[in-house]
């Protein structure tokens, strides 16, 4: 009689004193770097050109991985002291402390997002493309307008998306794709009319990746601008750092170089009205 | 002459009424208790108001409302369509199996292979088969809508599993069954029809329900070829604010349309036992 009494009240009390350590622990001063001497950065798995080369962040080559090295050496880290690890999108935006010192993978700084995330000054000002294939409905289409009747993709999760229900506004529900290499075959098939996309990808895609591949136009750059940034953990210790890491380096040139040496320098593509 | 118990009879009820209040006042206590300090250890962990911020935060999860809805009613069109035609194929191809006659051995074994193939084959690849290598053939006439070859790629795969489940069944159905109705004059599709399917769909009604209940969750993987499912649209709220709740108001869609589907298979599943229980062995 007396024995379930007892083992409910022992595991009563392990279970108080659980509850208790627990609340022992402090409040941690913001989110400390990773390892001390080496500068963790992460992206995710894979990666496209042109802002990584071949799916290795390490090569240094592509438009991101040249701008992570830049940052890295402007804050006192040679290349053989950058730990690269790879974070699929939810666990960069997950609360509390990530597992990296700063993420760089196309991110577009919104208000809204800069609640939950650090991120740094942008390093990149981005407009939207949206790109077919030749005999699409859109191939010759010269303004936003244009675009309504027809069926577009984007990839989950961007800025693209948010410019099909944001600004072009299309009759026809878009669809959403989990990767870029999803949404180009579907625009091969014949699936979906055109696949918006930032305009380096833009380039990419349709000089790289697709046959007959089409740049239809690029979209009017937003009031105030979008911009690409570092993301950090909230309340990182790195945050300022790193900003002004990446205004020096936009300061002194090293953006506009690197942005020549791996976005199609000088290309434009139509404005759409 | 009514029943009236002894002094001992009402003596040993009394201490059974005892011992079973006994035994739930300590169940209760010891649910509370843990419950208590379990709530404790989540709300006193130090990282507690970032995720209740992240993950229950009633402005995003009002915010998504209207779009994970419209999300969950694409799951449910692709449910009801693809159980459908899952439970007509998958019929017609465990029957197909459990033929014996030597001409329609090609028949079996088509059937076979099929279930074979498409019992192993990941879900996700059998949509990226069909969703997109069948347009890419471009062949006209053919469909490219991402939810009817989504679909199509669900009754495919599902098919192959309820099939084997209806199989199951049709075997289990014991042989004297057949020979009875056999030597009572009923045809071959006869005793098919009237004695063998009623009693092999009636024993493997659980699993069905089960397969069902699991079709319900992977109607969402047609969101890969680009259709915006509940679970998508959570994903589209959550890039624009970082803000996991939007996945909790499409779970918690997920989980209420479960539960109707749970405790009509637990009630099937009691009702069949009585059944048993009053006829004997059926």
């Amino acid at each position: 009689m007396s024995t379930p009494k007892k083992i409910t009240a022992a595991a009563a009390a392990a279970l108080l004193a659980l509850s208790l350590a627990s609340c022992g622990s402090s409040e941690a001063e913001g989110c400390p770097q990773i390892k001390e001497g080496v500068l963790t950065i992460a992206t995710d798995e894979p990666v496209y050109g042109p802002w990584f080369d071949n799916n290795e962040p390490e090569n240094g080559k592509g438009y991101e991985a040249a701008v992570a090295y830049a940052v890295a050496k402007e804050l006192g880290y040679s290349a053989d002291k950058v730990e690269w690890v790879r974070v699929p999108f939810n666990n960069v935006v997950a609360p509390g402390c990530r597992n990296f010192d700063f993420d760089i993978n196309e991110f577009s700084i919104t208000e809204e997002r800069a609640k939950v995330i650090d991120f740094s000054t942008g390093y990149y000002d981005v407009t939207q493309a949206v790109i077919t294939v030749a005999g699409s409905k859109i191939e010759n289409a010269k303004s936003i307008a244009d675009l309504q009747g027809a069926k577009l993709g984007a990839q989950v999760g961007t800025t693209s998306y948010t410019t099909i229900t944001d600004v072009i506004k299309p009759t026809v529900d878009p669809s959403v794709f989990d990767t870029n290499d999803i949404a180009k075959q579907a625009l091969a098939n014949g699936q979906i009319d055109g696949l918006i996309v930032d305009l380096p990808t833009a380039f990419y895609i349709t000089a790289v990746d697709l046959k007959n591949g089409k740049i239809v136009g690029q979209f009017p750059a937003k009031a105030g601008g979008e911009q690409f940034g570092l993301v950090l953990s909230k309340g990182s210790v790195l945050t300022e750092k790193v900003s002004k890491a990446v205004d020096a380096l936009r300061a002194d040139g090293t953006l506009a170089k690197i942005e020549d040496q791996w976005l199609a320098a000088g290309a434009s593509a139509p404005v759409l009205k | 002459m009514t029943y009236r118990p002894s002094a001992l009879q009402l003596q040993r009820d009394a201490a059974k009424r005892r011992a079973s209040r006994r035994s739930i006042a300590i169940a209760l206590l010891s649910t509370l208790l843990l419950g208590l300090t379990l709530t404790l250890i989540v709300i006193n962990a130090q990282g507690f108001d970032a995720v209740r911020e992240a993950f229950f935060n009633p402005h995003y999860a009002k915010k998504a409302l209207p779009r994970v809805a419209e999300g969950i009613l694409l799951n449910l069109k692709v449910l009801f369509i693809a159980e459908f035609f899952v439970l007509l194929f998958g019929l017609a191809i465990a029957i197909a199996r459990t033929t014996t006659s030597p001409i329609l051995y090609p028949l079996r074994l088509a059937a076979t292979i099929y279930t074979d193939i498409f019992r192993g084959m990941p879900l996700l690849l059998v949509l990226l088969l069909v969703g997109l290598g069948i347009p890419g053939l471009h062949i006209n006439g053919v469909p490219t809508s991402a939810v009817f070859l989504g679909v199509f790629a669900l009754i495919l795969t599902y098919t192959a599993y309820v099939a084997e489940v209806l199989r199951a069944g049709i075997e289990g159905v014991n042989p004297t069954q057949r020979q009875a109705a056999r030597a009572l004059g009923l045809s071959q599709g006869q005793t098919l029809r009237h004695v063998v399917l009623p009693q092999a769909v009636r024993n493997v009604s659980p699993p069905l329900l089960n397969d069902l209940v699991s079709l319900q969750k992977d109607s969402g993987l047609i969101s890969v070829l680009g259709a915006v499912d509940a679970i998508r649209a959570a994903t589209i709220e959550t890039a624009i604010s970082y803000n996991f709740t939007p996945y909790l108001v499409a779970g918690a869609f997920f989980v209420l349309l479960t539960i109707p589907l749970t405790r009509y298979t637990d009630w099937l599943i009691r009702r069949q036992d009585r059944a048993q229980k009053a006829q004997g062995l059926f």
